[in-house]
């Protein structure tokens, strides 16, 4: 088994920019992602996208092309089409690529999985024909394809890009329907002096969305009581909006109400995770170095909180540069850059906070879409004693599905901690099992084998 | 505090360990009129009762266990009206493969030694017999040994129905409160983070941190914490009503009501029962992968979505420590169950309380005593 200095996982801007900086640094270096190619979701097919497509997904995605290819000059190995499925208390990593399982050791792992989409719970939300902004976009990177006539549902920056990037690929979507309860731009505005360090993202958040209501698109603003209609595939969303219930057909709705950490590699290695109140998620607790508070374990990127893709790549590099050795004064210059980055994030985060009625939802709807698990039974579970996630994951089976409770999660972990009235800290998360990924028991069973050469 | 008399902490029975065999010991004691209080270091069913494979199996036990393990099947039985729950609990054939003749000779002479101490439970399927219950099942497999009426339940749900049922009957729970000291003043007493607590009789039900526990007051118990490893598979097309296991190989396998497949037997991961955890070591699960792939063909084309482990007690003998201690009046062990405590613990909690009520008992437990092991 080869042991390296750095073990990175994900190939996106944290990933590169770490494993990049580490090479450079004389570390011996292995990036293992599930892709085929960097980039990750946000700069995902950067190294094949034609310049139509770059033209369609914008200046700030084409940001990534410098990354893949100094990452690819650096010296790292790169194992593409890799998935990690476990990660020892000895930190060998274990993974799946090309058919067979294998394990590498390390002296120290960077987690930049980055983010999630924070799964929005509402009413028919489970019905085939819905799925996430992020989705739509990955087909549009990865393959160059738009939906048509999707109807784009939520709130948060990616639902105005996405939208942006419908329009200028010809295709724009039916309608955005924006669920932000009213009153958060008053809040977000305190804020607002501060943001202005980073007014760049302010100015294209406002082109976003002047380009989407200038091409037509119909846009509902303050959407509230959100509800897919649909018998066996979704056909229309129903809200109410301006004191008027409103009904748009659609056979394709796309949900988004921001993203948030992928916990998964660190909540399995059991690192101590903290409630943040403002992204409303948990994150791994860090040290100023980016390690966790299991040692050797280190996370740079959304995985250690929301901060963007050039907030990634600067703690990458950052992070990489501390288990270097290297903390000099290009570290000082990086990590006042990373700090005017995040001016922006407080606004976002007021301004973007999920909806009430996602944190909450009905009784009937669906938390747990593996196991088909309603809000409803959850709060009964916790009635009748269960006193926290694990206990019902236990009881309901939440969380124990294919998704591992990524989808899940905060969500079924929000109505607990709602239900007890209890801080979301102290409610916690459910403890994250191997395998990350599903495995094929047939490669398990050759398994041992590889791992004794 | 120490020495005031605190009403809430004082009572006829202390249970330490909130597992199975700790609330259905403190339900029992309760039922025969005991006040009791359990203390639990972490929260109830967090550990091996919590984590079990789930099976309810009186096949192929210990013969030493076989009586208090078909006592207990009694109780299984009945399970939701005792409950209120109904655990998860279902009737299930539990079945032994034999994979070659000589594997099928040595499952019927425990068959006929079954027989000559009067149990009829465990009984010998021809090769047709085993395809009868088992379609899904490698045409390389000849017969094989079962307990037709056994079964499988929630191991969770299952410990938190005793705890819900105990508590209607006023026992008192409290968790996150580990027994620092234990000292016997007259009564036993223990102190805990909430208090001192004190009883005339205690119960060490604190499985894989029994041992200790035991030890402190001067009893010998090698118990060791090991950490049993499930695999779950994806769903799969029904295929299997059985709970089975191999002669010559470990293994148990059982499809799950939701089509998802538990695969578990014998390797065993890293436990760490100071810290709490225990750890799933992938590459000794080779063998379990490739028999349950060997047994049923089928399973070739399965995924592991998940695995799980948890930290239990194992003796050195692999039988557990039931009874009084040798050493103390008024003191009580349930521990070491070695892995297969699960099915045992609605039967040993009755027959502990009455123990503790009344001093003596007619089940069979002289195997089990702590005795055993004193130097």
């Amino acid at each position: 088994m080869k042991t390296y200095d750095l073990v990175v996982i994900g190939a996106g801007p944290a990933g590169l920019a770490a494993a990049t900086e580490a090479a450079k640094a004389g570390l011996s270096v292995a990036l293992l992602d599930e892709q085929t190619a960097p980039g990750g979701q946000i700069y995902r097919g950067i190294e094949t996208a034609g310049a139509h497509r770059t033209a369609i997904l914008g200046k700030d995605y084409a940001e990534g092309r410098d990354l893949a290819a100094s990452f690819r000059a650096s010296g790292a190995d790169y194992m593409p089409g890799a998935l990690v499925w476990n990660i020892g208390t000895d930190r060998v990593v274990e993974y799946s690529g090309n058919g067979s399982s294998h394990r590498i050791g390390s002296k120290a792992i960077l987690s930049a999985t980055g983010a999630l989409e924070r799964p929005m719970p509402i009413p028919g939300w489970t019905l085939p024909g819905v799925t996430t902004a992020g989705a739509l976009q990955i087909l549009l990177k990865a393959a160059g394809i738009v939906q048509e006539d999707a109807l784009i549902v939520g709130s948060g920056p990616l639902l105005w890009l996405l939208a942006a990037q419908m329009v200028d690929a010809g295709c724009p979507p039916r309608a955005v329907v924006e669920n932000l309860p009213k009153g958060r731009m008053t809040a977000a505005a305190r804020h607002l002096a501060r943001a202005m360090r980073a007014r760049e993202y302010l100015v294209k958040g406002v082109l976003l969305m002047r380009k989407v209501r200038a091409a037509g698109v119909p846009v509902h603003r303050h959407a509230t009581e959100l509800a897919i209609e649909g018998e066996t595939s979704a056909t229309a969303l129903t809200f109410m909006a301006r004191g008027k219930a409103h009904r748009i057909e659609s056979a394709s709705i796309a949900l988004h109400q921001g993203v948030v950490p992928n916990q998964q590699v660190t909540r399995l290695m059991r690192a101590d995770h903290v409630w943040d109140a403002s992204q409303h998620c948990f994150r791994p607790k860090l040290d100023g170095s980016g390690q966790t508070s299991v040692p050797g374990l280190y996370v740079a990127g959304d995985g250690a909180g929301i901060g963007g893709a050039r907030a990634a790549a600067m703690q990458g590099r950052l992070v990489a540069l501390a288990i270097a050795g290297k903390q000099d004064e290009r570290a000082s210059r990086l990590s006042a850059a990373l700090a005017r980055e995040g001016a922006v994030r407080p606004l976002l985060e007021t301004l973007y906070a999920p909806a009430p009625e996602v944190l909450a939802p009905a009784d009937t709807t669906i938390v747990c879409r593996c196991e088909e698990i309603t809000a409803g039974t959850v709060r009964r579970t916790v009635d009748l004693g269960a006193p926290g996630p694990n206990q019902i994951k236990s009881m309901l089976r939440t969380g124990m599905g294919p998704c591992q409770g990524r989808v899940c999660g905060l969500a079924v972990a929000a109505i607990i901690a709602a239900r007890k009235g209890e801080d979301p800290q102290v409610t916690d998360y459910y403890r994250i099992r191997p395998p990350l990924k599903p495995i094929p028991l047939l490669e398990l069973a050759s398994f041992g084998d590889m791992a004794a050469e | 505090m120490t020495g005031r008399l605190h009403p809430d902490r004082h009572a006829d029975l202390l249970v330490i360990g909130g597992g199975i065999h700790g609330c259905s010991a403190a339900l029992h004691a309760a039922i025969r009129g005991m006040s009791v209080i359990v203390l639990e270091k972490d929260s109830v069913g967090r550990h091996a009762s919590g984590v079990n494979a789930g099976g309810v199996r009186r096949l192929g036990r210990n013969y030493a266990e076989v009586p208090i393990s078909d006592y207990s099947m009694q109780i299984w039985y009945r399970i939701a009206d005792f409950l209120d729950d109904d655990c998860g609990f279902q009737i299930a054939p539990q079945i032994k493969v034999a994979e070659s003749d000589k594997e099928l000779e040595t499952l019927a002479r425990r068959a006929a030694d079954l027989n000559a101490m009067g149990f009829t439970h465990e009984v010998i399927l021809s090769r047709d017999e085993l395809r009868a219950h088992l379609p899904a099942v490698s045409d390389h497999a000849v017969g094989g040994l079962g307990s037709l009426t056994d079964g499988f339940a929630q191991p969770y749900k299952t410990t938190f129905a005793f705890q819900r049922k105990a508590q209607s009957h006023g026992v008192r729970f409290h968790e996150g409160c580990g027994a620092t000291e234990v000292r016997r003043k007259g009564d036993w007493i223990v102190d805990t983070a909430e208090g001192t607590f004190r009883a005339p009789h205690l119960l060490n039900a604190a499985g894989a941190w029994a041992g200790a526990l035991a030890e402190r007051l001067g009893e010998r118990a090698p118990v060791e914490g090991i950490a049993p490893m499930m695999l779950v598979t994806n769903r799969l097309p029904h295929f299997c009503d059985a709970v089975v296991g191999a002669t010559r190989r470990p293994l148990s396998f059982k499809q799950m009501p939701n089509g998802t497949v538990v695969i578990g037997g014998g390797r065993r991961g890293r436990a760490d029962a100071n810290a709490n955890l225990s750890e799933i070591l992938f590459r000794e699960l080779r063998l379990t992968a490739e028999t349950a792939c060997d047994l049923f063909p089928i399973m070739r084309g399965a995924n592991i979505i998940r695995s799980w482990s948890g930290v239990e007690a194992r003796m050195p003998d692999d039988i557990p420590v039931i009874g009084p201690s040798a050493r103390h009046e008024g003191l009580f062990h349930a521990f070491g169950f070695s892995a297969h405590g699960f099915q045992m613990g609605p039967g040993v909690g009755d027959i502990m309380a009455g123990l503790i009520a009344t001093g003596g008992t007619n089940a069979p437990i002289a195997p089990f005593s702590i005795q055993r092991f004193a130097a």
